[in-house]
């Protein structure tokens, strides 16, 4: 009792020490934001510190990609199921998915007042093309005639043609271009900003719903201030005031803001919470499909996965783990079982493409195609899967070997790798000898944009060195297709063929949780699992 | 006395330049590849990588890169974070923040921990000796975040006193909570030093003494017991000040608190040279500096120790 008594005190006492500290604070004090906001609709939502200035070009991550999404709108823009919507475009026509006439509405600004021209956009393409602008989403002008990833070199396939149109060639058909189009990396850059990307970077200006509140409406690692943007006349005109974006390091830290109504939108549950965030936030609590999708690769060149051995063995592998209960009791649903190499949340896609029993759980069927394996060459070592260990992937890894242990009998474990930048060294020197963790997160609404980086011949992000000249002609046919659904056809043709090959082994598509304080109304999260902050509005 | 102070700050010279070398090259030397970090899954092409790496200055052997940032500490210059912030800026705006909350957590623990350990020294066996021993082990044996956690809970979510995590600003109220859950560990550690100290200096002879010459109780026990029995007490703050400097990673990522702490953790992960050696820098210094408090306070303290070199 007497312990009781003296811990309340001390708090108290504490507390009151506080009031007179913060009474004579000079710097501490400034309380800007909730004193200036007043009757104002600001939404405040979860976010990290960007890792780059935020060049939309040069953002390749969440944490400075919503911002960017916020600040800046392209030709087209997706609604929340991924479907593109004209933004900025007026029209964007073509015959053959090849050559395209861009048209932009005339009465399109930036925030500074600036007219948004085919110029904004062309000149900001070609800057980003070339490798001395050193821009990470260089890659997405590839397919404009005139790049060159080895050396600079001016995308010839733009042409001005006048103040409000301008004309796309490709150097192949490409079906989901215009599809493309909505990703933060064709955004139109105001005059000046390419001069100097670092100084534009601290303080962008852009063309989409909201803009930055001023000149320091960026406070490093702490949070970033928006407002509605009044010059923004399209699809996406935010519903209210403003959005700041507080920057988190730690998620339980942002869980325990959204608990006690300090954060309206949450994206991120800590997953010591995630069992129980849904009883904790009820209707209030978020849980669906995201655009990423997770798997593991098994490379050609380790001993036993070539040719047809290596082929019975990755089925058998797939066909021995039992994803939904790992997707149960490690993740407390929070994944869902992956049914093919894309996500849901994508337009085309299906939960049965030919060829997908594989990766279905079916202990028996595994063993005989282990056998069968044995039988062209007997097993022998340990099957392990590297990992990073700062990713909290022990937990499924651990569970995936074991299947593999207990149902085809052999010996399998976890290989971590203590930092995601030294996983990622290992696995793209391709000397890792083991198989290793894989993933992908789409960076537009496109079932090519799912395959083609991962499993064509020599694709950048192909990590397992897979080749397959059959899934190659698959998709460039899709590609050269004059419509998305003949496209998706030779896709989800190429994904049989996946299915037998297993370059990768499908596990899981993530889930984003989040959940939004009794603040707010109409949170709908997006194909890319973001919050549609615009859409947000205040009670 | 000055020529004393003057020696120890020269010593501190080598002992700067071997930490930042000994840091620098530590992070040189960790595994990974940075620039492979920062495009996540996905690959960069190699003209990419190569770009970023001369931008970063990452394809120079170590020793031009630990001689580049030395020379650019004569200039003001510490380098640039990936997101090409100015390192200066980013320790600007981080130190201050975590002084505070050291300063407040250092309040905290100076009163409560000095204040209960005179009190269960001089009730030696008593029932408030034994009920302050007992919480004192309380605080000891659970471990930081169990403490935050669980004063977050009860303090934020159901009495709503505080904050739940540190605000804009980082306003003073808001320190408080991490303040208390920092003070915490050290207050325990505190009462057992002072309680300690003040039995052993109650039984020595200059305090019968004051007694003997008719003194009272209140002028013999803060100026001839809590004064002499301050030495082991001060030393162990003045570290604890230290350790508190040097951000308390853990309590600032619980509270979400723009420190120094939660940044240095950040930089570590992305193997951000620069920012992490201008951290360790400032961090050494400011060790050296409350070092040198401490021994000065000592002859305050104890009229005995004279520093006359």
């Amino acid at each position: 009792m007497k312990l009781n008594r003296f811990g309340v005190g001390a708090i108290a006492l504490a507390a009151s020490g506080a009031l007179v500290l913060s009474g004579c604070s000079t710097n501490g004090g400034d309380n800007a934001g909730s004193g200036d906001n007043s009757g104002k609709a600001i939404i405040t939502a979860n976010g990290s510190e960007p890792e780059n200035g935020l060049v939309p070009t040069n953002t390749n991550e969440t944490g400075g990609g919503r911002i960017i999404n916020s600040l800046f709108t392209g030709l087209v823009s997706y609604d929340a199921k991924g479907a593109p919507q004209l933004d900025v475009a007026k029209s964007i026509t073509t015959e053959d998915s090849q050559h395209f006439t861009v048209v932009l509405n005339d009465d399109r600004e930036f925030s500074n007042g600036e007219k948004v021209t085919a110029k904004s956009f062309v000149d900001a393409w070609n800057w980003a093309a070339q490798v001395s602008s050193k821009q990470n989403n260089q890659s997405f002008f590839e397919d404009i005639e005139g790049f060159n990833a080895e050396a600079d070199s001016e995308l010839t396939g733009l042409k001005v043609v006048s103040d409000t149109e301008f004309t796309i060639t490709l150097n192949q058909p490409v079906s989901d271009f215009e599809l493309r189009l909505g990703y933060s990396a064709y955004v139109p850059l105001p005059e000046g900003a390419i001069k100097d990307a670092a100084a534009f970077g601290e303080h962008p200006i852009g063309n989409g719903p909201y803009k930055l509140a001023g000149d320091k409406a960026w406070t490093h690692k702490e949070n970033i201030k928006l407002v509605k943007n009044e010059k923004y006349k399209g699809p996406r005109e935010a519903k209210n005031d403003g959005l700041t974006i507080v920057f988190y390091s730690d998620p339980t830290a942002a869980y325990a803001d959204l608990r006690s109504n300090n954060l309206d939108v949450l994206d991120q549950i800590p997953s010591s919470d995630l069992a129980k965030f849904q009883d904790d936030l009820g209707k209030r609590a978020i849980n669906q499909p995201a655009a990423i999708f997770q798997s593991f690769t098994i490379p050609e060149r380790l001993e036993h996965f070539s040719g047809e051995e290596g082929k019975l063995r990755r089925a058998a592998i797939s066909q021995a783990i039992n994803r939904p209960q790992i997707t149960k009791t490690i993740f407390s649903e929070t994944r869902t079982p992956a049914h093919d190499f894309t996500s849901p949340v994508i337009p085309g896609y299906s939960a049965d493409v030919e060829g997908s029993d594989v990766v279905n759980f079916n202990a028996d069927k595994a063993k005989e195609l282990w056998a069968q394996a044995d039988a062209i060459k007997p097993w022998s070592g340990t099957f392990q899967i590297a990992y990073n260990a700062d990713g909290g992937h022990q937990s499924w890894v651990d569970a995936v070997t074991n299947q593999l242990k207990n149902v085809l009998g052999i010996d399998a474990s976890g290989a971590p790798v203590p930092v995601f930048s030294a996983f990622r060294q290992e696995v793209t020197s391709g000397n890792i000898q083991t198989a290793f963790r894989t993933g992908w997160q789409g960076d537009y609404p496109g079932l090519y944009n799912f395959l083609a980086p991962l499993y064509a011949t020599g694709a950048s992000s192909n990590d397992g060195k897979y080749s397959n000249p059959e899934v190659d002609a698959l998709l460039k046919d899709g590609l050269a297709a004059t419509n998305i659904d003949d496209a998706n056809k030779k896709f989800q043709a190429a994904q049989t063929i996946l299915f037998t090959d297993l370059p990768a082994i499908p596990l899981w598509y993530s889930t984003v949780n989040g959940g939004f304080s009794d603040k707010v109304d109409n949170v709908v999260f997006s194909w890319n699992s973001q919050p549609i902050y615009e859409g947000i509005t205040k009670k | 006395m000055a020529r004393y102070i003057f020696f120890r700050l020269l010593q501190a010279i080598p002992v700067l330049l071997g930490t930042t070398l000994l840091i620098y090259y530590m992070v040189f030397a960790m595994p990974g590849d940075p620039i492979l970090a920062l495009f996540g899954d996905k690959t960069p092409t190699a003209a990419q990588i190569e770009a970023l790496r001369e931008q970063y200055h990452l394809n120079e052997p170590f020793i031009m890169q630990y001689l580049r940032f030395l020379g650019g500490i004569f200039v003001g210059d510490l380098g640039t974070t990936y997101s090409g912030q100015p390192v200066i800026s980013v320790l600007q705006s981080t130190f201050p923040v975590t002084l505070r909350l050291a300063l407040l957590a250092l309040i905290i623990e100076t009163v409560f921990g000095i204040g209960l350990g005179l009190l269960s020294g001089l009730r030696k066996g008593g029932a408030s000796d034994n009920i302050i021993l007992a919480f004192s082990l309380l605080l000891i044996s659970l471990p930081i975040f169990v403490i935050a956690f669980v004063l977050q809970y009860l303090l934020s979510f159901q009495l709503g006193i505080f904050r739940a995590t540190v605000g804009e600003g980082a306003p003073w109220s808001d320190l408080m909570l991490p303040a208390i859950v920092l003070a915490t560990a050290s207050v325990a550690q505190i009462i057992r030093l002072a309680r300690t100290s003040v039995i052993e200096t109650a039984g020595q002879d200059f305090v019968r003494t004051a007694y003997g010459k008719g003194l009272s109780r209140g002028r013999v026990i803060p100026v001839h017991i809590l004064r002499n029995s301050l030495i082991p007490v001060v030393t162990y703050i003045g570290t604890d000040l230290g350790v508190m400097m040097v951000g308390a990673t853990v309590t600032e990522g619980i509270f979400n608190v723009p420190g120094v702490g939660r940044t240095l953790f950040q930089a570590i992960r992305q193997s951000e040279g620069p920012t992490v050696v201008s951290f360790v820098t400032v961090m050494v210094l400011l060790y050296l500096i409350l070092n040198l408090l401490i021994d000065l306070l000592y002859a305050v303290l104890d009229p005995r120790i004279r520093y006359v070199k």
